[in-house]
């Protein structure tokens, strides 16, 4: 009975995050933390902060990582499920009215007219992140050709975009081998 | 017919089981998967439907990915299970690899190797939004030969508006609403 007060306040809060975070995962944080470390007091501050890091280090989306992390620490599997519906619900029941409202309205006049402006204004909106997650990924003129090598081949190539994930994660993994086979050769020298 | 519905279903769980499974990086950079899978491979949506999903999408509350799932779901059925079907195959992975990193979580912190596949995903990451970008900037945005000197107009006004003069992206975007009904 107590696990069940606990999954239906876990759902509210989760609800809550989902239906009013706009802008997306990265918006999503600082309201989860709100909800379930200080109000809830479900996770400790530095716990928190390492699932954010985990959660941002797998594939998948963002929120949804996070949610997971904190619902399957408060209450197993079953807190997993909870926390990770209640978070998307929300957006998945607006979106969906907004797609059916949408393809009822496509020879609208004015809907579409109002789409010619706002096309070209959302390529803008996805252009301007380019530049400050390159600061972050630490972009310098060694390694710039890895940006715009993936962004030409997806954009001129038709690459998949998978097989450039796939090609950074074997580059990571022989660069860290490689690093590893020269410390340790250090190691020995320094030790003979 | 109830055969092909089925084989849809599948395609559409396979598809965004993969983007759920490869999406590093966050939603802006999910968007040039969704956008390869479902514009350029399956044409399940027309370039300019792929915009205007992406344009709802960052205008409605909740995860980009989900709004874009949820959304091309729909536009792919015509229905609300296909929806149901996208959405649910993009978090699935995240369900899968979430609860077993949840258990190797200390031994995963300050892994070397996670750390150098890391610095070389966030690279790419940077790359693949940019390709996202550059793929939506079409004839059917801006005009037969790229020749709508508005649209071009409204990309810059865009760009500056968010970028420099930090205008909430949701601000952005119904001004240009206001903006689109007035000129043209």
């Amino acid at each position: 009975m107590k696990e069940l007060g606990t999954l239906g306040t876990m759902f509210l809060s989760f609800a809550k995050i989902g239906t009013f975070t706009l802008g997306g995962g990265y918006a999503m944080i600082p309201l989860i933390e709100r909800e379930v470390v200080t109000s809830h007091k479900w996770i400790e501050e530095d716990d928190f902060l390492d699932m954010v890091v985990l959660a941002q280090t797998a594939p998948g989306i963002l929120a949804m990582n996070i949610s997971i992390l904190v619902g399957n620490r408060i209450a197993g599997k079953r807190g997993a499920v909870v926390a990770a519906l209640a978070s998307g619900l929300p957006s998945f029941i607006i979106i969906l009215l907004f797609a059916m409202f949408l393809t009822q309205f496509q020879d609208n006049e004015i809907i579409n007219k109002m789409f010619c402006a706002i096309r070209p204004a959302v390529v803008a909106l996805i252009a301007v992140p380019v530049f400050s997650l390159a600061k972050g990924a630490k972009v310098s003129m060694k390694n710039v050709w890895i940006p715009v090598a993936t962004a030409i081949l997806i954009w001129g190539f038709s690459l998949s975009p998978i097989y450039i994930i796939l090609a950074a994660m074997v580059a990571g993994v022989a660069t860290a081998y490689y690093a590893a086979r020269v410390s340790r050769k250090d190691g020995t020298q320094k030790d003979k | 017919m109830e055969g092909t519905n089925g084989m849809l279903y599948l395609e559409l769980f396979y598809v965004f089981f993969k983007i759920g499974l490869f999406g590093f990086g966050g939603g802006a950079a999910m968007i040039s998967l969704i956008q390869f899978e479902l514009v350029e491979h399956h044409q399940w949506v027309t370039i300019t439907e792929f915009t205007n999903m992406v344009a709802v999408s960052q205008i409605t509350p909740g995860p980009i990915g989900i709004n874009c799932a949820t959304y091309a779901g729909y536009l792919a059925s015509g229905n609300v299970f296909g929806s149901a079907v996208a959405t649910f195959a993009l978090v699935l992975p995240s369900f899968i690899i979430m609860l077993i990193l949840a258990k190797l979580m200390s031994r995963f912190k300050d892994n070397p190797y996670v750390e150098s596949v890391m610095k070389y995903l966030r690279l790419v990451v940077v790359g693949l939004i940019a390709a996202a970008a550059l793929m939506l900037i079409t004839p059917e945005s801006f005009g037969e030969n790229y020749a709508d000197w508005r649209s071009w107009v409204i990309f810059i006004a865009a760009f500056v508006a968010t970028k420099w003069l930090k205008l909430h992206p949701i601000l952005m975007i119904c001004i240009a609403a206001v903006v689109g009904v007035i000129i043209y």
